[in-house]
């Protein structure tokens, strides 16, 4: 039994929590650009948190399903439709055989997660179904393919009703949510903490990056987010080295780049630091032309922070 | 006595992120800090696997990802800072192991460097004043060392080339490289090992797939590893699996007809 997509959107890819031991072969990281919603995604549903799941950028998908199962919706809210009514993000929703899901563009964030109950099951490359198509990696086809018009992503689903949810008897019903706390706003300004890179000599390059404000440029994808901004000089290029999530890397046009998941592994541009682990959803969520604001960060409480996630998640990784 | 530099200058260790940290050898791109990072990679990598996600050696540094669940960032500095110190003191006083290859292998690779496939060749030797013949045998006399992997799945730096046949990159990246050519860069050497667009000098191309993602392993190379090109000729290059793509043999029919 699957989900048959109907429309593909601008860029819809199957991922699941990523690659994290192939980066010596030159092979990237992958996974969900916005952790934060991918995990709650798969929380609410009682999800191993490796389930695979959709990843819907900016909208335009839709599909039917072709079984009953519960699904969740978690990450930006792309006026999503369930059978014409609107559904909430940060929720689960029951469906049945024929019922159609629709997202349309994005009112807030960028990138929603589509999850199911025990998530896709698609074969894995490398460990892996998560699809990066610049490197023909993973997905449905296994060779790094989008999500194309026609494809069934197969699920198979419990004919036991999980007593974990409320029982409901009419499609579309909220059986459980995120908790408010939990749920970010995705503002028009954001905030980002980083490490200073230790390698930094230029106090004067470091002052002049936290003390101005820059905009998401239109250059963003899963490889990294480009900002605009004065130009800083970082200086000239080096030896080219492993590069970790969240580096903010400043090329000779002076606008620094945050790297994501689907980064390549290695660099050779300056780097000013890395961005906060638990902060890179909200880079991501951003849309063009959201302000950007870096604070410099201690290492000591970003690292308790991450240590309190993952175990709050079970992440092994 | 000892012609290889030890660990005069000591490695810095320093967390980039939450989880992650690099260690930092001398920065140049050289053969002598290249096998420290090696020796380093046979210490840390079995003594402290239970912490590392990944690691990925490359040149004159080791980029680590790691637990952080496990062990915190400061106390895995420590650990390493210890765990080279003892290196570093080995390496003074032994005598040197230069290029030895403990871990790594030899891996020979076939390479035809026909005019069907060799798109870059004739303007190196006329650069470099020297018959194809000799940028062949130049190319084929060098073990090169594995520097690194990147860039793309399986790409990885062979280093050095002769200096007589080192030649910059294209001023313009070819949309489409082939997979299994063998380009030149200044003075690294490598095998694409799937189409992708790409500006180094095209020399040749291997029979041999380099890159299987069926494998756990992917791809033969690791870094450390030493790598040889064998040159051969055009049957046996179809008789190992070679094919000449369309471009290629229209690259053949200019040829033809100049």
């Amino acid at each position: 039994m699957s989900l048959e997509v109907l429309k593909p959107g601008f860029l819809t890819l199957l991922q699941d929590f990523g690659r994290y031991e192939y980066g010596r072969f030159g092979i990237t990281q992958g996974g969900p650009l916005d952790e934060h919603a991918f995990l709650w995604a798969n929380r609410i549903l009682n999800n191993h948190y490796n389930a695979a799941q959709l990843e819907i950028s900016f909208g335009g998908f839709s599909a039917r399903f072709h079984k009953t199962t519960t699904i969740a919706l978690c990450g930006a809210d792309l006026s999503a439709t369930l059978n014409g009514t609107p559904i909430s993000v940060w929720s689960t929703y029951s469906v049945v055989a024929g019922d159609e899901i629709k997202f349309t563009a994005p009112k807030s964030g960028l990138r929603c997660y589509l999850s199911i109950e025990g998530g896709f099951e698609v074969e894995k490359v490398l460990n892996s179904s998560s699809t990066v198509p610049r490197e023909g990696v993973g997905g449905l086809q296994k060779d790094g393919s989008p999500i194309a018009k026609g494809d069934k992503l197969p699920y198979s689903t419990n004919d036991i009703e999980p007593n974990n949810v409320l029982h409901s008897v009419t499609t579309g019903v909220v059986k459980k949510g995120v908790p408010q706390a939990f749920i970010p706003n995705y503002p028009k300004a954001i905030e980002l903490r980083f490490v200073k890179n230790p390698f930094l000599t230029s106090i004067e390059q470091l002052n002049k990056f936290v003390q101005q404000s820059y905009r998401v440029s239109q250059k963003i994808d899963r490889m990294g987010y480009c900002l605009s901004g004065v130009p800083l000089h970082l200086g000239g290029g080096i030896i080219s080295q492993g590069i970790s999530l969240g580096t903010i890397q400043v090329p000779s046009d002076g606008q620094p780049i945050v790297l994501m998941k689907d980064r390549q592994t290695m660099g050779g541009y300056p780097q000013m630091g890395c961005v906060a682990y638990l902060d890179i959803p909200l880079l991501v969520q951003s849309m063009p032309g959201t302000e950007v604001n870096f604070v410099v960060a201690e290492l000591n409480e970003l690292e308790e922070e991450l240590i309190k996630y993952k175990q709050f998640f079970n992440l092994p990784v | 006595m000892d012609t290889q530099k030890p660990f005069t200058q000591a490695p810095s260790i320093q967390a980039l992120s939450e989880n992650t940290l690099i260690i930092l050898f001398e920065q140049k791109i050289d053969s002598d800090v290249f096998h420290q990072v090696k020796d380093c990679m046979e210490i840390i990598q079995p003594q402290f696997s239970r912490y590392i996600i990944d690691i990925i050696p490359a040149y004159c540094s080791i980029h680590i990802l790691f637990n952080v669940s496990k062990i915190s960032n400061q106390q895995f500095c420590r650990l390493l800072k210890g765990s080279l110190y003892s290196l570093t003191k080995r390496d003074t006083q032994k005598p040197s192991s230069k290029k030895s290859n403990k871990s790594g292998k030899l891996i020979e690779v076939p390479v035809y460097y026909g005019p069907e496939v060799a798109l870059d060749i004739a303007s190196i030797a006329q650069a470099a004043k020297l018959s194809i013949n000799e940028v062949i045998s130049l190319h084929c006399d060098t073990v090169y060392d594995v520097y690194a992997i990147g860039f793309a799945p399986g790409f990885a730096y062979l280093g050095n080339v002769d200096k007589r046949i080192a030649h910059p990159r294209k001023p313009s990246p070819r949309a489409k490289v082939v997979a299994g050519s063998v380009g030149i860069a200044d003075t690294q050497t490598a095998i694409y090992p799937s189409d992708s667009p790409g500006g180094w000098q095209i020399i040749g191309r291997t029979p041999i797939s380099v890159i299987d993602y069926q494998q756990e392993h992917l791809t033969q190379f690791t870094v450390g590893d030493q790598v040889k090109f064998i040159s051969i000729n055009r049957a046996e290059y179809l008789k190992m699996g070679g094919v000449f793509t369309q471009e290629s043999l229209d690259k053949e029919d200019d040829n033809a007809a100049r």
